[in-house]
């Protein structure tokens, strides 16, 4: 997920050709006060204009305590958004009214249900809180961790190991598989130390993290050839999956390949080894059948 | 419509500056500076034509700075420099 700021029409308009599998369009942060009515009227009419092709379009509100929050969500809703992005997400019941105000906007315009929901938890207590945000809606796509306000919170700071951030981590990473949707990793905004991006990227991949905030173009090769499988890999998890095929046609639900025992937790794996290929690329549909 | 003066968008690159005035009563009066007139300056006149008249403001001055903007950064800051113009949200409930 690449964060774009949405008060910068240029970079707005070339973001997709860098292939993001997603792009943030940012209403919060890196928008002053006094240019929150001109982003959000750049974001909608990019939205509704621009060809983002198969990206996922993403875009970060104001929180609804502010003056901006609703008119952020009324704007990128009748836009057409995929995904709106809370900030500092703390209590289940936030993601509650922000899905009352997406739901308010949606039946005005007759799309009820299109708009998905993401929660970026930035605190103690929305870490603290993390399931019960991830399990709020049936909207609820993702939980993604903002290290920066976070460690704040902590009353800490930043560490190149990022070992303050290590109960966050596992936390969002627990909640959002127990909640059934991904989990993002925050940004690391060193552009000038790629070897330690990378080795962040394989650390919260280990962890069990579906994805990592960018902030640059050039930071999309390092996560796409971290999270994409090997060939030795995928061929492993394409006999697997073939071998269980066929097993279930037999009706059994236990098999053997190459000599080990291949059961549920083994297949789930394979199938996410085979998922994570299509969308790197790596293989297509046509290669499957 | 009453306006006041406002101001919407930047000099960077991709972007355009919309000043909008009161009008002298002869209609909306656009005057263009941009890094591709020769190519797009009627287009982007249109644009902005179109949406000011979209938004009920028939009579104003308009200066325009471009440098290079799509069509829907072209609509986005002439709304924007309307919105300030008139204290008119479009965001309203």
């Amino acid at each position: 997920m690449m964060f774009v700021p949405g008060n910068n029409p240029g970079m707005m308009a070339d973001a997709h050709i860098y292939g993001p599998d997603s792009i943030m369009l940012d209403l919060e942060d890196s928008v002053t006060m006094a240019e929150k009515d001109t982003a959000r009227l750049l974001v909608y009419n990019a939205l509704k204009s621009i060809d983002y092709g198969d990206t996922e379009m993403v875009v970060r509100i104001n929180p609804l305590n502010t003056p901006y929050g609703k008119k952020d969500i009324e704007a990128v809703v009748k836009a057409g958004v995929h995904v709106i992005r809370m900030p500092k997400t703390e209590t289940a019941e936030e993601v509650v009214e922000v899905e009352r105000e997406i739901e308010r906007v949606e039946k005005e315009i007759g799309c009820l249900g299109r708009t998905k929901i993401m929660a970026a938890i930035e605190s103690t207590l929305g870490v603290v809180n993390a399931y019960a945000i991830a399990t709020a809606s049936k909207r609820m796509m993702g939980i993604a961790l903002g290290a920066e306000d976070y460690s704040a919170n902590l009353k800490t700071q930043r560490t190149p190991g990022g070992e303050e951030l290590r109960l966050a981590r596992e936390t969002i990473v627990v909640a959002a598989r127990a909640a059934g949707i991904d989990a993002l990793d925050t940004v690391y905004s060193n552009l000038n130390d790629m070897e330690t991006f990378r080795k962040e990227v394989e650390f919260i991949k280990t962890l069990g993290f579906d994805g990592k905030s960018i902030i640059n173009p050039r930071q999309i090769e390092v996560v796409n050839e971290v999270f994409a499988p090997s060939e030795k890999a995928i061929e492993k998890a394409r006999t697997i999956i073939a071998a269980i095929k066929e097993a279930e046609k037999k009706g059994s639900g236990v098999i053997a390949v190459n000599g080990k025992m291949v059961d549920r937790p083994v297949v789930i794996r394979a199938q996410r080894t085979i998922d994570l290929a299509l969308a790197s690329g790596i293989i297509t549909e046509e290669d499957l059948k | 419509m009453n306006l006041t003066n406002s101001q919407a968008g930047t000099l960077e690159s991709g972007d355009i500056v919309v000043r909008l005035a009161p009008g002298n009563g002869k209609g909306l009066e656009i005057n263009l500076d941009s890094t591709v007139a020769f190519q797009f300056g009627r287009q982007i006149e249109q644009v902005i034509r179109e949406t000011l008249t979209g938004l009920g403001i028939d009579d104003a001055v308009v200066d325009a700075t471009d440098k290079g903007a799509l069509d829907c950064t072209i609509r986005a800051r002439t709304t924007a420099a309307a919105v300030r113009a008139t204290g008119k949200d479009v965001w309203q409930d």
